[in-house]
C-alpha cells in the first residue's frame, strides 16, 4: 500500500525572503525592512564573530578543552536575525545551541564554554541578560518561556517571551502543550523554531508530514516560514512577531528554514547519515556570504572594513580560547553549592562528612 | 479558635498567603469555580480574580512549565496535581527543570512553587487515584518534600511551603481531608517550623514512625498497644526531605523499637531510607531490627481489595508484636 504522504498538506510552502542566496534585495507583501548601511554591517560582524566564537569552540573540544560543542554553524542569520530583534525588556529561552543569541544579549561567550567544559552547568545570570540558561532537554523551555509571558501579562510588564527550540522539538509534548497554553491565555511569546532539517540523524520528515509553521493554525494562531538563512528577513518577520506579542496579539510559531551544516554535536558524525550534496547546496545558500555580497554590491563597505572584521574576530577568537583554558575547576565542595537557597539539613551534613573525609587525605 | 477540616485548612492557609504576598497564585485543573475536585480551593477565584487563581489546560506538565516560568518573572505559584497519579506527566518538567535549575543557574534564580499532591487510598477510587508517589521525589535533590497529617500542619505547612524559597512538594492525605481540628490562625505562635518532625505521642517501648495519613493509623495503633500495656512513641515525620534525623534518632535511641508505616510499597520505599539511617545511627540502641510496614511491591489494587494493600491497625499490631519478640 502506498500511503499517500500530501494528504492533509495545503498549498506549497511560503517563504519570507528579503535578501536571496546571491545578495540581492527582494520585496515581501507584508515584510519589510529598512536598515542603514551601518545596520547591515553590524549584522555582518555579529554573524562573522559567532561563527568564529563557533569554530574556536569546535577546536577546543577537538584538543580536550571542552568534553563536547553544539555548534551552530550554518544558524548564524536565524540566530543574529531574531537575536538583534529583541529589546531589553524581551526574554530568551534558548535550546543549548543558541550561541548567536547570546552573542546578542551580551554574554560572555567564554560563560557559553562553561557547561560544555564541565566547569558548571550554566555560568551566566538569566535575569542579567533577560537570556535564560540552555536548556538540554529537548523543549522543556517552550513552557517555561509561556509561563514567562503570562507573568508579563500579570505584572502589566513592557516586554515578550521568545523561545527557540528545533524541528526535533517540535514533536515533544512540552512543545505541544506550550502551543496550547500560549493559545488560550493569548500569551506575549514567540516560538522561533529552527528547522535545520535535521534532529541528530533524523531527518524532518520523521518528525512531521506537513510543514512545521502550518501546525500553529491548528492551535490558533499564526505561523510562518522565513529564510532561515536571511539575516533580514529573520530580523523582520521576529521584530513583527515580538510586537504583536507586545501590543497583545498573541503568539506566533516562526520557522527559521535553515540547515545544521556541521554535526549535531562534536561526538556526531554526519557522514553516516546524510548525503554531501545536500551540504553543498546549502553551502550555497550561506548566510554571511550573501551579506557580504549584498555589501559589496551596495557599495556600503569596501575590502578595508571585511579585513578589520576578519582581523577583529581573530582577535576575539584568541581571547575566548585564551579565557577558556584559564577557567578555573570547581572546588569539590562546590558540589553543594546552591541546591538549595535556604539552609538543609541533609546537604549541611552530606558537606561537612565530605569536607572531613578530604581532610583526611591532607594530614 | 476555628474548626477546620484538613482541606478547609489547606484552603485558608492558601487563602492567608494570597492575601499577604500579591505574587502567590494557584494553577491547576478545576481549581477555579470548582474549586478543585476536593475543594481545596473553594472560593479562592471568586474573592482573588483568575489571573491569580488559574483554571489550567488538562496537561500536568504544563502547570509545572509554565509554573516555573512565572516563578522566572517573580511570581510564586501554587499548583495542584489532581490527583498523585497523574503526577508524572509533569515528573520531567519536576526533576529536569524544577528541581536542578536554582543549581544550573548557580543561584541566580530561586523557584518558589508549591506542587501540592492529593496522596493515598482509602477512598475507593479507581485506578492512578491512590497511589503514594513521594519516593520519585525524595530521590531527587533539589526538591523539599513534606506530608501533612492534620488540620493544623495542612494549615501552617501550606504558608510555609509557599513561603519557601525552594520548590517543594507537598502531599495532602486525601483520606483525611474531612478531618477537623481546632485551627488558631489568629497566631503564628504555635507553628512548627516545616521541615522538623513532631512527636505526636509519646512513648518508651517502640518508635512508630509515619508521615501523611498513616499517622492516624499509628495513634490508633499506639492507642491499643497501650490497652496491652506498650508504651509506643508515635513520630509524624512531616518532612521527608529534608529528614528531622535528630528528634527520630532521639525517639528511636530512648526506644530500642522501630515500626516505618507508609501506604508506598515497602521496597525501595521511604522507610528503606529510614531504616538504613536508623541502623547506621542508632545500631547499639536496637533492641530488634527495624521493620517496615507498607504497600506490596504490586501496583495499587482496584479498590474492593485495597484494605488489604494498606497499612491498618491489624498489620501494624502485627509488626510491632514481631518486633516485641526479639
Amino acid at each position: 500500500m502506498t500511503v499517500d504522504a500530501s494528504r492533509g498538506a495545503e498549498a506549497p510552502p511560503e517563504l519570507v525572503q528579503l535578501l536571496t542566496p546571491e545578495g540581492e534585495r527582494v520585496e515581501h507583501p507584508d515584510y519589510d525592512i529598512d536598515l542603514t548601511p551601518e545596520e547591515v554591517r553590524s549584522l555582518y560582524r555579529d554573524l562573522v564573530l559567532v561563527r568564529r566564537i563557533d569554530l574556536g569552540a569546535v577546536a577546543l573540544q577537538r584538543q580536550g578543552e571542552l568534553g563536547i560543542w553544539a555548534s551552530l554553524l550554518g544558524q548564524e542569520a536565524a540566530q543574529i536575525g531574531s537575536g538583534r530583534a529583541l529589546t531589553d525588556s524581551d526574554m530568551a529561552f534558548p535550546t543549548y545551541r543558541e550561541h548567536g543569541v547570546a552573542w546578542c544579549r551580551d554574554v560572555d561567550p567564554v560563560k557559553l564554554l562553561g557547561l560544555f567544559r564541565g566547569v558548571n552547568h550554566g555560568g551566566w545570570d538569566p535575569v542579567e541578560h533577560n537570556f535564560h540558561l540552555y536548556t538540554i532537554v529537548i523543549g522543556s523551555q517552550t513552557l517555561h518561556a509561556v509561563g514567562y509571558a503570562m507573568g508579563i501579562q500579570r505584572d502589566g510588564g513592557e516586554g515578550a517571551a521568545i523561545v527557540y527550540f528545533g524541528d526535533g522539538a517540535s514533536s515533544q509534548g512540552d512543545v505541544n502543550e506550550s502551543f496550547v497554553w500560549a493559545s488560550v491565555f493569548n500569551a506575549p511569546v514567540v516560538f522561533f523554531c529552527q528547522n535545520n532539517q535535521w534532529a541528530i540523524s533524523e531527518p524532518i520528515e520523521k518528525q512531521s508530514r506537513i510543514p512545521l509553521y502550518r501546525r500553529a493554525s491548528g492551535f490558533g494562531f499564526p505561523g510562518l516560514r522565513v529564510d532561515g538563512n536571511d539575516v533580514f528577513a529573520c530580523l523582520a518577520v521576529t521584530r513583527k512577531a515580538l510586537a504583536d506579542a507586545r501590543s497583545g496579539q498573541g503568539p506566533t510559531l516562526i520557522e527559521a528554514f535553515t540547515y545544521r551544516m556541521g554535526a549535531h554535536t562534536t561526538t556526531d558524525d554526519p557522514t553516516r547519515y546524510r548525503v554531501a550534496s545536500e551540504l553543498e547546496a546549502w553551502k550555497l545558500k550561506d548566510p554571511i556570504e550573501r551579506v557580504k555580497a549584498y555589501l559589496f554590491k551596495q557599495e556600503m563597505a569596501d575590502q578595508e572594513f571585511f579585513d578589520a572584521i576578519d582581523a577583529e574576530a581573530e582577535q576575539l577568537g584568541a581571547d575566548v580560547r585564551r579565557r577558556c583554558l584559564e577557567m578555573p575547576d570547581p572546588q569539590p565542595l562546590d558540589i553543594f553549592d546552591h541546591v538549595y537557597r535556604e539552609p538543609h539539613a541533609l546537604i549541611d551534613e552530606e558537606r561537612a562528612q565530605f569536607a572531613a573525609y578530604l581532610e583526611g587525605f591532607e594530614a | 479558635m476555628t474548626v477546620l477540616s484538613l482541606s478547609k485548612a489547606l484552603n485558608e492557609g492558601m487563602r492567608k498567603a494570597m492575601e499577604d504576598d500579591p505574587k502567590v497564585l494557584i494553577m491547576g485543573e478545576d481549581v477555579g469555580k470548582l474549586g478543585g475536585v476536593f475543594r481545596v480551593t473553594d472560593g479562592l477565584q471568586k474573592d482573588f480574580g483568575d489571573d491569580r487563581v488559574i483554571d489550567t489546560p488538562l496537561a500536568e506538565s504544563g502547570i509545572i512549565g509554565t509554573a516555573i516560568g512565572l516563578a522566572l518573572r517573580g511570581f510564586r505559584p501554587v499548583c495542584e496535581i489532581q490527583f498523585d497519579g497523574f503526577v508524572f506527566p509533569a515528573a520531567d518538567q519536576i526533576i529536569t527543570q524544577l528541581a536542578k535549575m536554582p543549581m544550573r543557574s548557580l543561584g541566580a534564580i530561586k523557584l518558589p512553587i508549591v506542587v501540592r499532591i492529593p496522596c493515598g487510598g482509602g477512598i475507593g477510587a479507581v485506578e492512578h487515584h491512590s497511589e503514594s508517589p513521594e519516593s520519585y521525589f525524595t530521590h531527587t535533590a533539589g526538591l523539599r518534600v513534606v506530608a501533612c497529617s492534620n488540620p493544623l500542619d495542612a494549615y501552617s505547612m501550606i504558608q510555609q511551603a509557599i513561603s519557601s524559597d525552594d520548590p517543594v512538594i507537598f502531599f495532602e492525605p486525601k483520606r483525611r481531608y474531612w478531618e477537623k481540628a481546632e485551627v488558631d490562625t489568629g497566631t503564628t505562635d504555635w507553628w512548627t517550623p516545616f521541615d522538623q518532625a513532631s512527636v505526636v505521642r509519646q512513648g518508651t517501648d517502640l518508635t512508630l514512625v509515619a508521615y501523611g495519613p498513616m499517622v492516624k493509623t499509628c495513634l490508633e495503633v499506639a492507642a491499643a498497644a497501650a490497652e496491652e500495656g506498650r508504651s509506643l512513641e508515635v513520630i509524624d515525620l512531616r518532612s521527608l526531605n529534608p529528614l528531622d534525623t535528630p528528634r527520630l534518632m532521639d525517639s528511636v535511641r530512648r526506644t530500642g523499637r522501630v515500626v516505618i508505616v507508609h501506604e508506598a510499597p515497602v521496597y525501595s520505599g521511604f522507610g528503606a531510607e529510614l531504616a538504613a539511617r536508623i541502623t547506621e545511627q542508632c545500631f547499639y540502641h536496637l533492641e530488634a531490627p527495624v521493620l517496615r510496614v507498607g504497600g506490596f511491591s504490586t501496583p495499587y489494587p482496584p479498590s474492593k481489595l485495597e484494605e488489604h494493600y494498606l497499612p491498618d491497625l491489624d498489620r501494624v499490631l502485627d509488626a510491632v508484636d514481631r518486633a516485641y519478640a526479639y
